[in-house]
Protein backbone atom coordinates (compact mmCIF):
# COMPACT_ATOMS: atom_id res chain seq x y z
CA UNK A 1 0.00 0.00 0.00
CA UNK A 2 1.01 3.57 -0.61
CA UNK A 3 2.65 5.62 2.13
CA UNK A 4 -0.03 8.23 2.82
CA UNK A 5 2.29 10.55 4.69
CA UNK A 6 5.25 10.61 2.31
CA UNK A 7 5.46 12.54 -0.97
CA UNK A 8 8.39 13.25 -3.27
CA UNK A 9 9.68 16.29 -1.37
CA UNK A 10 7.78 16.37 1.93
CA UNK A 11 6.13 14.26 4.56
CA UNK A 12 3.24 14.87 6.94
CA UNK A 13 4.02 14.90 10.66
CA UNK A 14 2.45 16.36 13.76
CA UNK A 15 4.90 18.45 15.74
CA UNK A 16 4.55 19.17 19.46
CA UNK A 17 2.90 22.44 20.57
CA UNK A 18 6.29 23.84 21.75
CA UNK A 19 7.84 23.29 18.32
CA UNK A 20 4.82 24.65 16.47
CA UNK A 21 4.63 27.75 18.65
CA UNK A 22 8.33 28.49 18.18
CA UNK A 23 7.95 28.32 14.39
CA UNK A 24 4.65 30.21 14.36
CA UNK A 25 6.16 33.16 16.24
CA UNK A 26 8.62 33.58 13.36
CA UNK A 27 6.14 32.91 10.56
CA UNK A 28 3.51 35.37 11.83
CA UNK A 29 6.09 38.15 11.58
CA UNK A 30 6.22 37.68 7.80
CA UNK A 31 3.16 39.67 6.76
CA UNK A 32 3.49 38.78 3.09
CA UNK A 33 3.14 35.13 4.11
CA UNK A 34 0.21 35.97 6.35
CA UNK A 35 -1.60 37.97 3.67
CA UNK A 36 -1.19 35.23 1.09
CA UNK A 37 -2.61 32.65 3.48
CA UNK A 38 -5.31 34.60 5.30
CA UNK A 39 -7.86 37.37 4.99
CA UNK A 40 -7.75 38.29 8.69
CA UNK A 41 -5.51 41.13 9.81
CA UNK A 42 -1.94 40.15 10.68
CA UNK A 43 -1.40 39.75 14.43
CA UNK A 44 1.61 39.29 16.67
CA UNK A 45 0.78 36.82 19.42
CA UNK A 46 3.19 35.69 22.12
CA UNK A 47 4.79 32.25 21.96
CA UNK A 48 3.12 31.46 25.29
CA UNK A 49 -0.36 32.15 23.93
CA UNK A 50 0.22 30.33 20.63
CA UNK A 51 1.46 27.28 22.54
CA UNK A 52 -1.75 27.31 24.57
CA UNK A 53 -3.80 27.26 21.35
CA UNK A 54 -1.86 24.30 19.96
CA UNK A 55 -2.14 22.49 23.29
CA UNK A 56 -5.89 22.89 23.16
CA UNK A 57 -5.94 21.58 19.59
CA UNK A 58 -3.85 18.61 20.69
CA UNK A 59 -6.33 17.53 23.35
CA UNK A 60 -7.96 15.05 21.02
CA UNK A 61 -8.24 14.30 17.31
CA UNK A 62 -11.58 15.48 15.93
CA UNK A 63 -13.32 13.59 13.10
CA UNK A 64 -14.02 16.74 11.07
CA UNK A 65 -10.66 18.46 11.50
CA UNK A 66 -7.35 17.10 10.22
CA UNK A 67 -4.24 19.12 10.91
CA UNK A 68 -0.75 18.09 9.79
CA UNK A 69 2.65 19.71 9.93
CA UNK A 70 5.07 19.34 7.06
CA UNK A 71 8.77 18.42 6.96
CA UNK A 72 11.08 18.20 3.97
CA UNK A 73 12.43 14.76 3.12
CA UNK A 74 15.90 16.01 2.18
CA UNK A 75 16.72 18.17 5.23
CA UNK A 76 14.03 16.92 7.63
CA UNK A 77 13.17 20.59 8.15
CA UNK A 78 9.81 21.70 9.51
CA UNK A 79 8.57 24.16 6.87
CA UNK A 80 4.79 24.46 7.07
CA UNK A 81 1.36 23.04 7.75
CA UNK A 82 -1.72 21.69 6.03
CA UNK A 83 -5.20 21.56 7.49
CA UNK A 84 -8.41 19.93 6.30
CA UNK A 85 -12.01 20.47 7.33
CA UNK A 86 -14.20 17.53 6.44
CA UNK A 87 -17.95 17.48 5.90
CA UNK A 88 -18.71 13.81 6.45
CA UNK A 89 -22.34 14.07 5.40
CA UNK A 90 -21.84 15.69 2.00
CA UNK A 91 -18.40 14.10 1.51
CA UNK A 92 -16.64 17.38 0.87
CA UNK A 93 -13.28 18.43 2.29
CA UNK A 94 -11.71 21.91 2.45
CA UNK A 95 -7.99 22.38 2.53
CA UNK A 96 -5.68 25.21 3.59
CA UNK A 97 -1.91 25.10 3.60
CA UNK A 98 1.08 27.32 4.25
CA UNK A 99 4.85 27.23 3.90
CA UNK A 100 6.28 29.52 6.56
CA UNK A 101 9.91 29.09 5.51
CA UNK A 102 10.25 31.40 2.53
CA UNK A 103 13.26 29.66 1.00
CA UNK A 104 10.92 26.77 0.20
CA UNK A 105 8.51 28.89 -1.86
CA UNK A 106 8.18 28.32 -5.61
CA UNK A 107 10.08 25.04 -5.60
CA UNK A 108 7.27 22.51 -5.84
CA UNK A 109 6.87 21.87 -2.10
CA UNK A 110 3.34 23.29 -2.02
CA UNK A 111 2.26 21.15 -4.98
CA UNK A 112 3.77 18.07 -3.34
CA UNK A 113 1.86 18.87 -0.12
CA UNK A 114 -1.34 19.26 -2.13
CA UNK A 115 -0.86 15.95 -3.95
CA UNK A 116 -0.44 14.20 -0.60
CA UNK A 117 -3.56 15.94 0.63
CA UNK A 118 -5.57 14.83 -2.41
CA UNK A 119 -4.43 11.27 -1.92
CA UNK A 120 -5.44 11.43 1.74
CA UNK A 121 -8.83 12.99 1.04
CA UNK A 122 -9.82 10.64 -1.78
CA UNK A 123 -8.17 7.35 -0.90
CA UNK A 124 -8.24 7.51 2.92
CA UNK A 125 -11.22 9.70 3.82
CA UNK A 126 -13.28 8.68 0.76
CA UNK A 127 -14.46 12.19 -0.07
CA UNK A 128 -16.27 13.14 -3.27
CA UNK A 129 -14.72 16.58 -3.69
CA UNK A 130 -11.92 18.77 -2.34
CA UNK A 131 -12.38 22.56 -2.18
CA UNK A 132 -10.19 25.54 -1.49
CA UNK A 133 -10.14 29.32 -1.60
CA UNK A 134 -7.41 31.83 -2.33
CA UNK A 135 -6.87 35.54 -2.90
CA UNK A 136 -6.61 37.03 -6.37
CA UNK A 137 -3.23 38.54 -5.45
CA UNK A 138 -1.68 35.09 -4.99
CA UNK A 139 -0.98 33.93 -8.58
CA UNK A 140 1.71 31.53 -7.39
CA UNK A 141 -0.89 29.52 -5.45
CA UNK A 142 -3.31 29.61 -8.39
CA UNK A 143 -0.69 28.06 -10.71
CA UNK A 144 0.20 25.41 -8.16
CA UNK A 145 -3.43 24.39 -7.64
CA UNK A 146 -4.09 24.29 -11.39
CA UNK A 147 -1.05 22.06 -11.74
CA UNK A 148 -2.63 19.74 -9.16
CA UNK A 149 -5.82 19.48 -11.21
CA UNK A 150 -8.05 22.00 -9.42
CA UNK A 151 -10.54 23.93 -11.55
CA UNK A 152 -11.56 27.51 -10.95
CA UNK A 153 -15.23 27.33 -10.01
CA UNK A 154 -16.04 30.89 -9.10
CA UNK A 155 -14.95 34.17 -7.65
CA UNK A 156 -16.30 36.46 -4.96
CA UNK A 157 -15.81 39.96 -6.31
CA UNK A 158 -14.06 42.61 -4.20
CA UNK A 159 -13.89 40.29 -1.24
CA UNK A 160 -10.64 41.56 0.27
CA UNK A 161 -9.54 45.15 0.92
CA UNK A 162 -5.79 45.52 1.36
CA UNK A 163 -3.50 48.51 1.01
CA UNK A 164 -6.49 50.49 -0.26
CA UNK A 165 -7.25 48.06 -3.11
CA UNK A 166 -10.08 45.56 -3.50
CA UNK A 167 -9.31 42.02 -4.58
CA UNK A 168 -11.48 39.03 -5.50
CA UNK A 169 -11.46 35.69 -3.73
CA UNK A 170 -11.18 32.66 -5.98
CA UNK A 171 -12.78 29.29 -5.28
CA UNK A 172 -11.46 26.04 -6.72
CA UNK A 173 -12.37 22.38 -6.54
CA UNK A 174 -11.42 18.93 -7.73
CA UNK A 175 -13.73 15.90 -7.91
CA UNK A 176 -12.84 12.36 -6.97
CA UNK A 177 -13.31 11.13 -10.58
CA UNK A 178 -11.01 13.87 -11.91
CA UNK A 179 -8.37 12.92 -9.40
CA UNK A 180 -8.71 9.21 -10.30
CA UNK A 181 -8.33 10.06 -13.99
CA UNK A 182 -5.17 12.02 -13.22
CA UNK A 183 -3.79 9.06 -11.27
CA UNK A 184 -4.50 6.64 -14.14
CA UNK A 185 -2.96 9.07 -16.63
CA UNK A 186 0.23 9.25 -14.63
CA UNK A 187 0.53 5.49 -14.32
CA UNK A 188 0.07 4.75 -18.03
CA UNK B 1 2.58 53.64 -1.57
CA UNK B 2 2.89 50.19 -0.11
CA UNK B 3 1.91 46.83 -1.60
CA UNK B 4 0.95 43.37 -0.40
CA UNK B 5 4.58 42.26 -0.24
CA UNK B 6 5.99 45.14 1.82
CA UNK B 7 6.40 43.90 5.38
CA UNK B 8 4.09 45.51 7.95
CA UNK B 9 6.21 44.78 11.00
CA UNK B 10 9.63 45.82 9.68
CA UNK B 11 10.73 49.46 9.88
CA UNK B 12 14.05 51.10 9.13
CA UNK B 13 15.64 50.68 12.58
CA UNK B 14 12.85 48.95 14.48
CA UNK B 15 10.49 46.03 14.19
CA UNK B 16 7.21 45.09 15.84
CA UNK B 17 7.16 41.79 17.70
CA UNK B 18 4.93 39.83 20.07
CA UNK B 19 5.18 39.94 23.85
CA UNK B 20 7.93 37.79 25.33
CA UNK B 21 6.34 36.96 28.68
CA UNK B 22 9.64 36.04 30.33
CA UNK B 23 12.04 38.72 29.14
CA UNK B 24 9.85 41.77 28.53
CA UNK B 25 8.29 42.03 31.98
CA UNK B 26 11.65 42.83 33.65
CA UNK B 27 12.34 45.64 31.19
CA UNK B 28 8.87 47.11 31.30
CA UNK B 29 8.94 47.03 35.09
CA UNK B 30 12.07 49.20 34.92
CA UNK B 31 10.25 51.75 32.74
CA UNK B 32 7.45 52.03 35.29
CA UNK B 33 10.01 53.08 37.89
CA UNK B 34 10.55 56.25 35.86
CA UNK B 35 7.75 58.57 36.97
CA UNK B 36 8.29 60.87 34.00
CA UNK B 37 7.60 58.03 31.58
CA UNK B 38 4.49 57.05 33.51
CA UNK B 39 3.19 60.62 33.46
CA UNK B 40 3.79 60.92 29.71
CA UNK B 41 2.03 57.62 29.02
CA UNK B 42 -0.93 57.90 31.32
CA UNK B 43 -3.16 60.43 32.98
CA UNK B 44 -3.67 58.25 36.08
CA UNK B 45 -1.40 58.32 39.13
CA UNK B 46 2.11 57.16 38.28
CA UNK B 47 3.16 54.09 40.25
CA UNK B 48 5.98 51.57 39.90
CA UNK B 49 5.04 48.01 38.94
CA UNK B 50 6.97 44.84 39.73
CA UNK B 51 7.89 42.44 36.92
CA UNK B 52 5.31 39.97 38.26
CA UNK B 53 2.60 42.63 38.00
CA UNK B 54 3.63 43.47 34.44
CA UNK B 55 3.50 39.76 33.58
CA UNK B 56 -0.05 39.58 34.94
CA UNK B 57 -0.94 42.59 32.78
CA UNK B 58 0.43 40.81 29.70
CA UNK B 59 -1.74 37.78 30.41
CA UNK B 60 -4.79 39.96 30.93
CA UNK B 61 -4.06 41.88 27.73
CA UNK B 62 -3.69 38.78 25.56
CA UNK B 63 -6.90 37.33 27.01
CA UNK B 64 -8.68 40.58 26.22
CA UNK B 65 -7.26 40.61 22.67
CA UNK B 66 -8.51 37.07 22.09
CA UNK B 67 -11.96 37.65 23.54
CA UNK B 68 -12.82 41.20 22.53
CA UNK B 69 -11.00 41.38 19.20
CA UNK B 70 -10.69 45.16 19.32
CA UNK B 71 -7.04 45.56 20.31
CA UNK B 72 -3.78 45.13 18.42
CA UNK B 73 -0.64 45.26 20.52
CA UNK B 74 2.99 45.34 19.40
CA UNK B 75 6.29 45.38 21.23
CA UNK B 76 8.87 47.66 19.60
CA UNK B 77 12.36 46.20 19.24
CA UNK B 78 15.54 47.51 17.67
CA UNK B 79 16.58 45.67 14.52
CA UNK B 80 20.27 46.06 15.36
CA UNK B 81 20.28 44.19 18.68
CA UNK B 82 16.69 42.94 19.11
CA UNK B 83 16.28 45.01 22.27
CA UNK B 84 12.85 45.95 23.65
CA UNK B 85 12.51 49.75 23.54
CA UNK B 86 8.78 50.45 23.61
CA UNK B 87 5.25 49.42 22.83
CA UNK B 88 2.53 50.40 20.40
CA UNK B 89 -1.19 49.70 20.61
CA UNK B 90 -4.33 50.20 18.57
CA UNK B 91 -7.22 50.05 21.01
CA UNK B 92 -10.92 50.76 21.53
CA UNK B 93 -11.54 49.78 17.91
CA UNK B 94 -15.16 50.29 16.84
CA UNK B 95 -15.33 48.08 13.77
CA UNK B 96 -18.62 49.37 12.40
CA UNK B 97 -17.51 53.00 12.55
CA UNK B 98 -13.90 52.30 11.64
CA UNK B 99 -12.58 54.27 14.63
CA UNK B 100 -9.72 53.52 17.00
CA UNK B 101 -7.26 55.11 19.44
CA UNK B 102 -3.49 54.80 19.18
CA UNK B 103 -0.99 54.53 22.03
CA UNK B 104 2.74 54.61 21.71
CA UNK B 105 5.62 54.77 24.18
CA UNK B 106 9.41 54.55 24.08
CA UNK B 107 10.31 53.26 27.54
CA UNK B 108 13.83 54.36 28.38
CA UNK B 109 14.85 58.04 28.32
CA UNK B 110 18.05 57.27 26.40
CA UNK B 111 16.02 55.74 23.54
CA UNK B 112 13.85 58.82 23.07
CA UNK B 113 14.46 61.55 20.47
CA UNK B 114 16.18 59.10 18.12
CA UNK B 115 13.43 58.75 15.55
CA UNK B 116 12.17 55.42 16.93
CA UNK B 117 8.83 56.93 17.90
CA UNK B 118 8.34 58.46 14.45
CA UNK B 119 9.05 55.15 12.74
CA UNK B 120 6.77 53.29 15.13
CA UNK B 121 3.91 55.73 14.57
CA UNK B 122 4.31 55.48 10.80
CA UNK B 123 4.19 51.67 11.00
CA UNK B 124 1.19 51.85 13.31
CA UNK B 125 -0.64 54.17 10.91
CA UNK B 126 0.01 51.91 7.95
CA UNK B 127 -1.29 48.98 9.97
CA UNK B 128 -4.41 50.89 11.04
CA UNK B 129 -5.23 52.27 7.60
CA UNK B 130 -3.91 49.68 5.11
CA UNK B 131 -4.35 46.42 7.05
CA UNK B 132 -7.32 47.13 9.36
CA UNK B 133 -8.87 49.57 6.86
CA UNK B 134 -9.94 51.93 9.65
CA UNK B 135 -11.56 55.24 8.69
CA UNK B 136 -9.95 57.38 11.39
CA UNK B 137 -7.61 57.15 14.36
CA UNK B 138 -7.26 59.33 17.46
CA UNK B 139 -4.51 60.00 19.97
CA UNK B 140 -5.04 61.44 23.44
CA UNK B 141 -2.15 63.67 24.53
CA UNK B 142 -1.63 65.78 27.68
CA UNK B 143 -0.54 69.39 27.20
CA UNK B 144 2.77 68.71 28.98
CA UNK B 145 3.82 65.95 26.52
CA UNK B 146 5.53 68.22 24.00
CA UNK B 147 7.31 65.32 22.28
CA UNK B 148 4.05 63.51 21.51
CA UNK B 149 2.37 66.72 20.29
CA UNK B 150 5.24 67.41 17.89
CA UNK B 151 5.17 63.80 16.69
CA UNK B 152 1.46 63.59 15.90
CA UNK B 153 1.51 67.02 14.23
CA UNK B 154 4.44 65.91 12.08
CA UNK B 155 2.38 62.89 10.98
CA UNK B 156 -0.53 65.09 9.93
CA UNK B 157 -2.85 64.72 12.92
CA UNK B 158 -5.26 67.59 13.58
CA UNK B 159 -6.15 68.78 17.08
CA UNK B 160 -9.87 68.09 17.36
CA UNK B 161 -10.63 68.36 21.06
CA UNK B 162 -9.16 70.37 23.87
CA UNK B 163 -10.47 69.30 27.27
CA UNK B 164 -9.51 72.37 29.23
CA UNK B 165 -7.75 71.98 32.59
CA UNK B 166 -8.39 68.23 32.69
CA UNK B 167 -5.25 67.18 34.51
CA UNK B 168 -3.70 68.07 37.84
CA UNK B 169 0.07 67.75 38.03
CA UNK B 170 2.85 69.59 39.86
CA UNK B 171 0.32 71.92 41.48
CA UNK B 172 -1.26 73.21 38.31
CA UNK B 173 -3.92 72.28 35.77
CA UNK B 174 -3.15 71.10 32.22
CA UNK B 175 -5.29 70.67 29.11
CA UNK B 176 -5.85 67.26 27.53
CA UNK B 177 -5.90 67.14 23.72
CA UNK B 178 -7.41 64.65 21.34
CA UNK B 179 -5.71 64.54 17.94
CA UNK B 180 -7.27 62.81 14.91
CA UNK B 181 -6.17 61.61 11.48
CA UNK B 182 -8.38 60.31 8.66
CA UNK B 183 -7.53 57.49 6.28
CA UNK B 184 -7.81 59.82 3.25
CA UNK B 185 -5.50 62.39 4.80
CA UNK B 186 -2.91 59.72 5.54
CA UNK B 187 -3.18 58.28 2.03
CA UNK B 188 -2.74 61.70 0.40
CA UNK B 189 0.28 62.50 2.50
CA UNK B 190 1.82 59.06 1.82
CA UNK B 191 1.40 59.77 -1.91
CA UNK B 192 3.32 62.99 -1.33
Amino acid sequence: MKDLFRGELVRFTLEEPEMRARAEVRWQHDTEFHRLADGDPARLTSEKKIKEWFEKQAEGPQPERYSFTVRTLAENKYIGFLGMWVDLIHREAWVGLGIGEREFWSKGYGSDMMKLCQQYVFSELGMERLSLGLHEYNPRALRSYEKCGFRLEGRTRKDVLREGKHYDSLWMGILREEWLQMQNGEHK
Amino acid sequence: MFDIQTQLFEGQDIRFGPIDHEKDAEIESRWTHDSEFMRLMDTGAARPLSAAMVKKQYEKLEKQIEEEKNIFHFMIRTKADDRLIGKATIQWIEWTNGNAFLRLGIGAAEDRCKGYGTQALQMLLRFAFAELNLFRVSAVVPEYNAGAIALVQKCGFVQEVCRRKSLERDGRRWDLYVYGLLNDEWRNQARG
